[in-house]
């Protein structure tokens, strides 16, 4: 090993980071180098001064007091279905049953928009609330192989990600929400000083549908499922617009 | 579901990482005031994703959303210029490795350490730029594995491991540069 490489190492030998290999190496160059042995100690030392001065800052209770009571309030605006009792489960279960089977058989159409009404109801929610709460984004990156990486890890499965700066919609950033009572990939779009938020989660099923568009409270809304996942673009872009960034997501040039 | 409501289960998980996060929120944010704004908020969207937490290692998961938090308060806070991306690849090692060797042993670190107390310490790494600043503090005062911090501020262990080292040697110029000018407490 020359010092050129035992310089560049030479931090991760000090964490005790290195593999094996390299450190039996590393050893034997520091051995014979002064210079390198040199920097090792330094390092060290830095290390140890900043251990001493234990500059570590605590939280006071003040603040996690403040905390504690900001969870709670957070916690009462949280839906709670597990407040009710087992039996009140069973009961809404059964009811429940029966209006599925009933919506099922006998207006299977209706059952979609039902469907449909609920998740745009969500789905605007979570974007006024996305923009209100300023929470746009978890990972702020206009670059797909920054936002694909993240979402790894956090989800079950692998949204889609692409940009489309040339067309005029391009990436700002990424972020987990709640949709259906699961995490769902929000990935957050620009155009002029409007943004978007599409949503995007595995569908049951594996059958494509075409676009569908919706409109909530002055918000445009296109949704469609493809390649297995449920997509639901929301702005308060105009309808074209909106149309437009939505055929871009599902052939990406 | 193990009966326990989901407050329950995630403050069991959360507040006795608080020390860390807290630790980590007032180094990045720089006073007491910004550092519990950002606690809070982070605590909020931890919650609020806490369902979608699946990993083991809470003490990261937290880490990186305070993170996260203090980044969108940042560009909120009209303060992008501290944002600048920072090329690891353009600001290419070879050179400085020839200037450190010269630098040791014309000034040696041990007799500055000697002298740097507390104070000045805190005040160098204050001083460093964030990018090196968090990977300092996520080592040094949370004895956190290159693994860990890599997760924590998402990017590669190799990244890591050179802002770390760059870190270090800004935190050192720093030091040496306050003690040779004399301002000393």
């Amino acid at each position: 090993m020359n010092c050129k490489d035992a310089q560049n190492l030479v931090h991760a030998y000090a964490d005790k980071e290195l593999e094996l290999l390299k450190s039996l190496e590393m050893d034997e160059h520091l051995k014979s180098c002064p210079v390198c042995t040199q920097i090792l100690d330094n390092t060290l030392e830095l290390r140890s001064a900043l251990k001493v001065a234990d500059l570590a800052y605590q939280p006071g209770r003040a603040l996690k007091s403040r905390i504690h009571t900001a969870l709670k309030k957070a916690d009462r605006a949280e839906p709670k279905p597990s407040r009710f009792l087992p039996w009140a489960w069973l009961n809404a279960g059964a009811a429940l049953a029966v209006v599925i089977v009933l919506t099922w058989a006998v207006v299977p159409l209706l059952s979609t928009h039902t469907e449909d009404n609920l998740v745009a109801q969500e789905v605007v929610s979570n974007h006024v609330r996305s923009l209100l709460a300023s929470h746009l984004t978890d990972v702020m990156s206009s670059d797909q192989h920054t936002v694909k990486p993240w979402f790894s890890g956090k989800l079950d499965f692998s949204p889609p990600v692409e940009d489309f700066v040339p067309q005029g919609f391009p990436l700002i950033g990424c972020r987990l929400d709640y949709l259906k009572n699961k995490t769902v990939a929000a990935l957050v779009y620009q155009h002029r000083q409007h943004y978007i938020n599409l949503f995007v989660w595995p569908a049951d099923t594996g059958s494509a549908t075409a676009p569908k568009v919706l409109s909530r409270q002055g918000y445009q809304m296109v949704h469609w499922t493809q390649s297995g996942m449920h997509f639901w673009a929301v702005s308060e872009l105009n309808q074209d617009e909106l149309r437009q960034f939505a055929s871009l997501v599902q052939q990406p040039t | 579901m193990d009966g326990k409501s989901k407050l329950a289960r995630f403050e069991a998980c959360a507040l006795p990482h608080m020390d860390a996060s807290y630790n980590l929120a007032r180094w990045l944010a720089r006073n007491d005031h910004d550092a519990e704004d950002i606690m809070q908020e982070a605590y909020l969207r931890a919650f609020r994703f806490f369902d979608g937490f699946r990993g083991t290692d809470a003490r990261a998961w937290l880490l990186a959303i305070v993170r996260n938090t203090f980044y969108t308060w940042l560009t909120q806070n009209g303060a992008r210029g501290l944002l600048m991306p920072f090329d690891e690849e353009i600001h290419g090692h070879t050179a400085e490795h020839g200037a450190i060797s010269v630098a040791v042993i014309t000034n040696p670190e041990t007799l500055m350490l000697q002298q740097a107390d507390q104070k000045l310490l805190r005040q160098a790494l204050e001083a460093i730029p964030v990018e090196f600043r968090e990977v300092v503090v996520l080592r040094e005062l949370e004895d956190m594995s290159y693994k860990q911090i890599a997760e924590i501020i998402n990017l590669p262990i190799g990244t890591v491991m050179s802002r770390l080292a760059r870190g270090r040697k800004k935190l050192s110029e720093c030091l040496a540069e306050t003690i040779k000018t004399g301002v000393s407490p």
